[in-house]
């Protein structure tokens, strides 16, 4: 029998198996960033270790940057934490993309732009979107502070062995379906919590024609589903998308590319469970609750609790609905938005903003509606410059900004104020996610982000802008 | 590097209603303005525990006297779901809880909570809502978790089996929850591990 790429990742990278059963998985690149490496680095000074591989380690800073003014850290202790992870950096040797270098920006839109994130290997970093780079064939964990001590110091971390589940998706996607609702789907429809200890490998013809862009879209919400991890198989496109990037071994790049695809799952590969879903049954898709998996098309009804299937159930959507302030049983569409959030690690890249670009002009934000697009890298930013797009996005009503996490988790000036509600294309819809403690979350595509900034509430993208030709993967 | 086995937990509990109870719920993202973990604890459950508008307690559990020296956290399915962020099991155990038992916990939070040396343990519905039943019809219930046995028991009589990955449980009991020193003593391993890849 054949194995999975998971498989195949793990036995390459497995050093040993500790004490209690773990396996000690040896760690290729590790990515660092300002909130969870400061305590990483005091213990590792605590305990006077050294960081063991540090042209393995890359830094940035993104979740406290404020949009407007970059380097203008918003207070004292965010002005410390900068300062915290360029000292760290400069200690220990660690490669550290500054504000001033071009390159910062949010680490999974970082990663893969400068080729750092590769096909067969193993990633970690200290936040739970690492999975993003699983879109490479790569196996991503994201992990607490300690275990950033422990690659720090060692290169490896304790882990459980996972298991794989694969999840097929196979068929057209219908215009205004995105790589976006297709992700909101699979987790509505396996639950926040379905991928508790396994690894998902998302495959079939809709993964295989999307571009690498909309592949990261998909493996980034894998944790909102419940898994640590999720990747789709290295092809041509990984390795074109790869290709000529800084950090990838441009001068051996054939035997390079090959070894890459090698790592793929094999035709007769073991997978411990297959969930098959039918692409032509995805609708745009929202969330109307404060857990990930709490998504509808945009034609369905918000859910009432008399409808609910248990007591559990019941209790749960009325925490949901008293949270959001919405109406059991009524339409999504029509619910009125305050903010409009375009960006964050799910769907900051260059073809979010060509996109959505695509269907704004000539169209003006709401009234009473605070649009903002946020570019999740520097280069992103630079690209749409480039091709025009800040203009379009003014034009149309919205503030373009500067690189970092912005709204999508409020650490940083842009955040929800009161009782606001935000269209946001970012991942999370808990409570207080968007930096209010009463802030209230409805996650979608760009597009339909758009849509909604331009109606002033929830809508149906494929009402408002011709998207026949648009569909980026049908 | 030696550490204290963790073989039994006891003390009284406090049940959090709700499944998927998300890591930014459990310590909100703006108290993670800092570059040590010293003082999260008062911050635990923040904006579900004081009205954002007025700053008064809300009715939730941690806010009832009558739970006020719980230190065994009784939740449903999924706790600790979202963000990676290790500030959420150390707000926990500095706000003064010792061991969580639910339904099933969400696996970066599981894993940071163990090598805080904070057991985390499974039970069926059935046996949370014992639990629940016990604490808040007598909030001085004692609740003991041995976790070399995988039992719960309570002075009330109550006395349920719980699970937890087996290589949790040893390393609990057998005093490695915190696997550096082993990572570290297998150099060679590691290095050797580095020469085959190609790419390190």
């Amino acid at each position: 029998m054949g194995k999975s790429l998971f498989q195949k990742v793990w036995d390459s990278h497995r050093v040993g198996t500790l004490g209690d059963g773990r396996t000690q998985l040896f760690i290729g690149t590790h990515l660092i960033h300002e909130v969870t490496s400061p305590q990483a680095f005091g213990m590792l000074r605590e305990l006077g270790l050294n960081v063991k591989f540090p042209q393995r380690t890359f830094a940035t800073i993104d979740h406290i940057v404020p949009t407007i003014n970059q380097d203008q850290p918003a207070d004292p202790m965010a002005a410390e934490m900068i300062e915290a992870i360029r000292k760290n950096c400069d200690d220990f040797g660690v490669t550290y993309f500054d504000l001033k270098s071009g390159k910062q920006g949010i680490l999974h839109v970082v990663g893969p732009e400068q080729g750092i994130t590769q096909p067969g290997t193993t990633i970690a970093c200290g936040d739970s979107h690492t999975a993003t780079h699983g879109a490479f064939g790569a196996i991503a964990f994201g992990i607490g502070t300690s275990q950033v001590r422990d690659v720090l110091a060692t290169q490896t971390m304790a882990l459980q062995e996972m298991k794989v589940r694969r999840i097929e998706v196979n068929g057209d996607l219908r215009p205004g379906v995105y790589a976006k609702d297709v992700i909101l789907h699979i987790i509505r429809l396996l639950g926040a919590n379905g991928g508790i200890g396994y690894a998902y490998e998302y495959a079939g013809d809709v993964f295989e024609r999307m571009s690498m862009e909309e592949r990261m879209t998909i493996c980034n919400m894998s944790i909102e589903g419940g898994a640590r991890c999720g990747y789709i198989n290295p092809d041509a496109k990984t390795v074109a998308y790869l290709q000529g990037r800084p950090y990838v071994d441009n001068d051996n790049f054939n035997e390079t590319a090959a070894r890459w695809l090698s790592f793929a799952s094999d035709a007769d590969a073991h997978y411990d469970d297959i969930v098959k879903i039918d692409a032509s049954q995805i609708d745009p898709t929202v969330t109307w609750g404060i857990s990930p998996d709490a998504g509808i098309s945009i034609t369905e009804n918000i859910p009432d609790p008399l409808t609910a299937e248990s007591p559990e159930e019941k209790a749960s959507i009325e925490e949901a609905l008293e949270y959001m302030k919405l109406p059991a049983g009524a339409p999504i569409q029509g619910v009125k938005i305050d903010v409009a959030f375009i960006g964050s690690c799910t769907n900051g890249r260059i073809s979010d903003f060509r996109e959505v670009a695509k269907y704004i002009k000539g169209h003006k934000v709401a009234a009473n509606v605070q649009a903002i697009a946020v570019p999740g890298s520097q280069i992103v930013a630079i690209q749409c410059e480039q091709e025009g797009l800040p203009e379009i996005f003014r034009e149309a009503g919205f503030e373009w900004r500067a690189a970092g996490c912005s709204m999508c988790l409020a650490m940083n000036p842009d955040k929800l104020i009161g009782d606001q509600l935000c269209a946001s294309s970012s991942n999370r819809n808990f409570k207080g996610r968007q930096g209010s403690p009463t802030g209230r979350t409805i996650l979608m595509s760009p597009v339909m982000v758009a849509a909604a900034a331009i109606k002033g509430h929830i809508t149906d993208a494929r009402d408002l802008f011709d998207l026949e030709e648009s569909a980026a993967v049908a | 590097m030696t550490l204290d086995p963790v073989k039994q937990v006891s003390g009284t509990g406090v049940f959090i209603p709700g499944a998927d109870i998300d890591t930014d719920r459990i310590i909100p993202a703006r108290f993670m303005k800092c570059v040590t973990f010293d003082g999260l604890g008062e911050f635990a459950f923040y904006d579900v525990r004081f009205n954002s508008d007025t700053g008064e307690k809300t009715k939730h559990p941690l806010n009832d006297e009558r739970f006020k020296d719980a230190s065994i956290l009784i939740a449903g399915v999924n706790f600790g779901c979202g963000s990676s962020r290790e500030h959420a099991p150390q707000s926990l155990t500095k706000y003064g809880f010792k061991a969580c038992i639910a339904e099933s916990f969400a696996e970066i939070f599981y894993g940071n909570s163990t090598t805080l040396a904070m057991p985390c343990v499974m039970a069926s519905a059935a046996d949370i809502a014992a639990l629940k039943a016990a604490v808040e019809a007598k909030p001085e219930t004692e609740i003991t978790i041995d976790v070399e046995n995988l039992k719960v028991s309570t002075s009330g009589g109550l006395e349920i089996s719980v699970n937890m990955p087996e290589s949790a449980r040893d390393a609990l009991i057998s005093g490695r929850w915190d696997p550096i020193q082993e990572l570290i003593d297998n150099d060679a391993a590691i290095n050797e591990r580095a020469s085959a890849l190609h790419y390190v």
